[in-house]
């Protein structure tokens, strides 16, 4: 039986398109990067210190975090929840703030960034007064996202919400810990200029907690929510088991949030601490997998839709993804390891298969899931497009992964090759002029990745272009 | 009894309360209500709607 009722799929859709439109920017500022390193007359540097690699690298890396990821995550988390809850969006005018407060945040982050305003702390480089705005736009995600879920009409919390709701509860706790700074005072005015609340090797834990939780809460939990939604969904049948996927978020909530020193191997932080960075790492593997497993295996008995769906295949290549980097990654941690991996193109290479080969490819997904349904339409435009989108999109990730790693692997035995005497091997410029060739690669496979960003938005602007927004009539819940 | 102690001991109950977790998730009683969550997005029908005008023949 249908009420009057309709979702609210404005704030949806409003979301969905910046998503694609900022991922296309994030990930051209990416490539633009990856050719400083190979041509470095790209940085521009008779136009000014404006677009030099080290300015324009916080951009790239907060554009497609939170920019695209971000606006995915508020679009998906919107729809999902309004849809699993059976009721309309809690607060609008809030949730039209988040949209609008959030757009404000990354104008401000792509001027602020190149001007050179920065706090030094990786993937919290915005300064203080964007901090604060980032703080109001989260908390009126909160009132909206859980006003939603205390008027739902249906008893339970479906699992994605409770991804979804983690998310944004610890992106509020790590944000506003992390972003604790005393603003410098010059000449009796407030300067956009601040300088951390902690000292020394608690700052420096302090930001690695963030930032390993950015990861964590961020990248990963928010986007398992869009898993959890959209996995079963497009391939028709619930999730695989419904109780390993309690255990999943439970055991993530539980780890997570202790891997943060694993950043710190072999610095200034006390040893107990880099070794318990790295157990937790460790321990984070059966959570990471079982999840993995949970999605994958919940297309078991449908394999054949793989075939020839290409949403299904973003959605499950995407958890492939997530596999390998979350076998990776406590690799990585263990410290024998991070001694060689550590602050080479390996950790930039992990770090991407992450990021484009789990959320962007997830993410991709479910947009295209999601973007004909806000529109009144069947499916996209163009499917051979969104199957084209996936293949140059797989190759792009691979040639992008691939090539880090070699060049990752051959700098950290480089770096630690001794002669017979104990001086070093090689100067550190060796090492760079080796890594030529493979970072030559890691720009045919971003702008590979870039290329197929261009294809969705083709896709997106001929199913969306002409088409009516359509809202979706709020059912009456199912009375169990 | 110094705060390492309590550490410690919030440590501890922190697994417990996961191991207790993991007991319910898979016991029998908790079987019925998971059942009905995981078949929560199913409840409606969300083919796409089409727009007020079905001439496609999609």
């Amino acid at each position: 039986m249908q009420t009057e009722a309709t979702y609210n799929y404005k704030v949806v859709r409003q979301f969905a398109i910046m998503a694609v439109v900022w991922g296309i920017v994030g990930m051209l500022v990416g490539v633009l990067i990856a050719a400083q390193l190979v041509w470095p007359q790209l940085n521009f540097p008779q136009l000014g210190e404006w677009f030099h690699f080290g300015r324009l690298r916080p951009l790239h890396t907060n554009a497609v975090i939170f920019a695209f990821g971000g606006s995915a995550l508020f679009a998906t988390s919107y729809y999902v929840v309004q849809r699993t809850c059976h009721t309309r969006l809690f607060a609008p005018g809030l949730a039209a703030f988040t949209f609008w407060g959030w757009q404000l945040v990354i104008v401000l982050a792509a001027l602020s960034l190149p001007l050179g305003f920065t706090t030094g702390k990786e993937y919290a480089e915005l300064e203080w007064p964007i901090d604060i705005l980032i703080t109001l736009v989260w908390v009126a995600y909160a009132v909206v996202f859980f006003g939603t879920i205390a008027q739902r009409k249906v008893s339970h919390i479906y699992v994605a919400n409770w991804f979804y709701g983690a998310f944004i509860i610890a992106v509020a706790l790590l944000h506003v810990v992390n972003s604790m700074a005393l603003p410098v005072l010059e000449a009796g005015i407030l300067t956009p200029k601040s300088y951390s609340a902690y000292a020394g090797a608690q700052d420096a834990m302090v930001q690695w907690w963030y930032g390993h939780n950015a990861v964590g809460f961020f990248l990963t939990a928010g986007f398992l929510g869009m898993m959890y939604y959209f996995v079963p969904k497009q391939a028709g049948r619930p999730v695989y088991s419904y109780r390993l996927s309690v255990v999943h978020f439970w055991a993530l909530i539980f780890t997570y949030m202790w891997a943060g020193p694993h950043h710190l191997h072999y610095t200034a932080l006390p040893d107990w601490t880099q070794s318990l960075g790295m157990i937790f790492s460790l321990i984070l593997l059966a959570p990471s997998w079982g999840g993995m497993i949970n999605g994958i295996m919940t297309l078991s008995g449908a394999w054949h839709k793989l075939r020839d769906d290409p949403i299904l295949k973003f959605l499950i290549v995407s958890l492939s993804f997530y596999g390998m980097s979350t076998f990776e990654g406590p690799m990585m941690s263990v410290k024998t390891v991070n001694a060689l991996s550590h602050y080479t193109d390996w950790t930039v290479g992990h770090v991407h298969s992450g990021a484009l080969g789990w959320v962007a490819m997830v993410t991709i997904g479910s947009l295209y899931y999601l973007i004909p349904r806000l529109y009144g339409k069947v499916e996209m435009y163009s499917r051979d497009l969104v199957t084209a989108h996936f293949w140059i999109a797989t190759i792009g990730i691979v040639l992008y992964i691939a090539s880090m790693w070699i060049s990752g692997v051959m700098q950290g035995l480089m770096w630690r090759a001794t002669n017979p005497d104990g001086t070093l091997t090689y100067a550190f410029v060796e090492s760079v002029k080796a890594s030529y060739p493979f970072w030559t690669i890691r720009v045919l496979g971003g702008l590979l990745f870039l290329v197929g960003m261009l294809l969705m938005a083709y896709n997106v602007f001929k199913t969306v272009a002409g088409a009516k927004p359509v809202d979706a009539p709020v059912l009456a819940p199912a009375h169990a | 009894m110094d705060i390492n102690d309590l550490r410690s001991a919030v440590t501890v109950a922190a697994f417990l309360c996961f191991l207790g977790i993991c007991v319910w998730a898979y016991s029998r009683a908790a079987k019925p209500g998971f059942e009905e969550a995981s078949r929560l997005p199913f409840l409606e029908d969300d083919e796409p709607m089409l727009a007020n005008d079905h001439t496609e023949g999609k």
